[in-house]
């Protein structure tokens, strides 16, 4: 895949393939136009001005953006959604790389192992929400083996109300999302152990290293590149959380697992404020970008790239 | 592709057994909302409140039962239209680009190019409301062009193919030049051929994002006629939130085609994950 021999020979314009490359992205750089530079320009200037029902109305300068900061509800869906970061993205990196290191072994059955942890990612999201509402319901299967467990070790057992109490609505959605989304990261790491040279492993070996001593000076160095890009890819998608909530709770009890998205989608389509949704929308684009740009900053600190 | 290149050692009997242990452990917790899916969607409500699983009470019922009371083969109808012509046309479009990107030369190649590239970081959320009143002044909305136009436009999928084009001996084109042959015609007999399995990857990895979109087709469609099973799905949940018998078999028929598609061509589902990393990268 990597680009060598296109681009060595003395670079010209040709006059008869002026005109064709143009004609070639035509299509392509029509849309791209439209459905994404217009739209965002078109996002920016809604953020700053009135928009209701019947479209533009004025000019509003920041007011959206003061709303925003004084409207608990957006502050309760940020909060939630930060929760859904900081839980998902370690829980989902450290369950990813179990499992690929336990199917990086000389085992059998490592095809179908991965097939079984993939298949989530493959399902329709919203087929998936609906499976754990039963699951998850108050007399569903889940708190049934809680309360079996719970039984034999002769312990009292409260079933949670994991849909219909704030306590445990947020972890309903973490818990959803890491069936879901966890075979993804278990195949990109997979991929990354499976490029680690088996001379280095050998040579700790020799050196006497412990299992565990290469696995954390070996292996973990090696695979740091996409310990990052996992870091970063999952961060945006925790950031993004929108049909997890929407189908499975609601985003309630009373807006206790609310998403930002799910609140720009309310703001837009409920309420008819697409100004507010847009500043939102516009909000949420700033944090994950400043967030991305500080792991990459502090990515040198921990990222080991083979060129070092 | 096999496991064995990172592991030095080979594993003692015991080490090796509570591996399996765990490993199907997890597989448990992979499967289990998938079977309890599919027991629970071939039962009556009724019988699955009692936790009453004798096999008597095992019938299809449930799935003729759903098809009466939601329209579920016109949101079948309306997701092989959308998810067939969006993963079709996106790709020959982003083809198309990634070629001219690649290959062809022309004033502000690059500069274009790398216009494209700076849009990837913008998440969806910033471009869905001024979509949504674009396809609306289209008078698209609740229409399939609403549903298809706007996803025919991946920066990515023209990212993709224009790093692969490139990696393409440029000497394949020179020779047909030589004899004679349009552009046109060495993208479509020469380069389209010698990219077979990037194609097929990349058309899987579309057809299920574009199958299981959810966001999208929610905010642009209102009439039943419209829905795309994802969306008629959620509707139904707001219709009957415990009737689970008639709601499990509702996404067992929601979900059969892509994880038949997944089990057939998983090799190339697991390459569009590594294809999907080196992008990200």
């Amino acid at each position: 895949m990597t680009p060598h021999t296109a681009s060595r020979r003395p670079f010209r314009w040709r006059p008869d393939q002026q005109w064709e490359g143009y004609l070639f992205i035509l299509p392509s750089f029509l849309g791209f136009l439209i459905f994404i530079v217009l739209a965002v320009v078109m996002s920016l200037g809604i953020s700053f001005s009135e928009w209701g029902l019947t479209g533009f109305k004025g000019f509003a300068g920041l007011t959206n953006y003061q709303q925003l900061m004084r409207d608990p509800v957006f502050w309760q869906a940020f909060w939630n959604t930060a929760f859904y970061i900081v839980t998902i993205v370690p829980l989902q990196l450290a369950l990813g790389l179990i499992m690929a290191v336990g199917l990086n072994q000389a085992i059998r059955g490592v095809t179908i192992y991965r097939l079984i942890y993939f298949m989530p990612v493959v399902t329709t999201i919203v087929a998936g929400a609906i499976v754990f509402r039963l699951l998850l319901a108050t007399n569903g299967p889940v708190n049934s083996l809680l309360a079996s467990i719970y039984g034999v070790a002769g312990i009292p057992f409260s079933a949670p109300n994991w849909l219909g109490s704030s306590d445990f609505s947020k972890w309903s959605v973490v818990i959803l999302t890491l069936w879901k989304n966890t075979g993804f990261t278990m195949v990109v790491y997979l991929a990354a152990l499976q490029g680690v040279p088996k001379e280095l492993y050998d040579a700790a070996h020799t050196d006497g290293a412990s299992a565990w001593q290469r696995f954390r000076h070996v292996t973990l160095p090696l695979i740091s590149p996409t310990t990052f890009f996992l870091f970063i890819f999952q961060m945006i998608g925790a950031f993004q959380l929108f049909s997890e909530p929407f189908v499975m709770t609601r985003g309630g009890p009373a807006n206790s697992s609310l998403s930002v998205v799910q609140y720009i989608y309310l703001a837009a389509f409920r309420d008819i404020r697409m100004d507010k949704a847009a500043a939102m929308a516009w909000v949420l684009f700033v944090f994950i970008f400043a967030f991305t740009l500080f792991q990459n900053w502090t990515q040198k600190r921990w990222v080991h790239y083979e060129s070092d | 592709m096999t496991a064995m290149t990172g592991s030095p050692t080979r594993m003692s009997a015991p080490a090796r057994l509570g591996l399996h242990a765990l490993l199907i452990f997890f597989s448990t917790i992979m499967l289990a909302p998938f079977g309890v899916m599919l027991v629970v969607s071939l039962i009556p409500n009724s019988a699955f409140l009692a936790r009453d699983f004798s096999p008597a009470n095992f019938s299809l019922n449930n799935y003729w039962r759903t098809f009466e009371v939601v329209p579920f083969s016109r949101y079948y109808f309306n997701s092989i239209v959308v998810s067939v012509s969006v993963t079709t046309l996106q790709i020959l479009i982003s083809s198309l680009a990634a070629f001219a990107f690649a290959r062809l030369r022309f004033r502000g190649r690059e500069a274009i190019f790398l216009f494209y590239l700076a849009t990837l970081m913008i998440p969806f959320p910033v471009t869905l409301i001024p979509n949504f009143l674009i396809i609306k002044n289209l008078g698209w909305y609740d229409t399939y062009p609403a549903l298809i136009v706007p996803g025919l436009f991946s920066v990515f999928s023209t990212f993709l193919l224009r790093q692969y084009y490139r990696g393409i001996p440029l000497d394949f084109d020179e020779a047909a030049r030589m004899d004679g042959a349009s552009s046109l015609r060495i993208w479509w007999q020469i380069i389209m051929p010698l990219s077979g399995p990037v194609l097929a990857t990349l058309a899987i990895f579309v057809f299920q994002g574009v199958w299981n979109d959810f966001l999208w087709p929610l905010v642009v469609t209102t009439s039943e006629q419209m829905r795309t099973i994802p969306v008629g799905l959620a509707a139904f949940v707001g219709q009957y939130a415990t009737a689970w018998d008639l709601l499990m078999a509702g996404s067992v028929i929601a979900l059969l085609p892509v994880l038949v598609i997944y089990v057939i061509g998983q090799k190339w589902f697991v390459q569009g994950i590594a294809l999907s990393g080196i992008g990200g990268r």
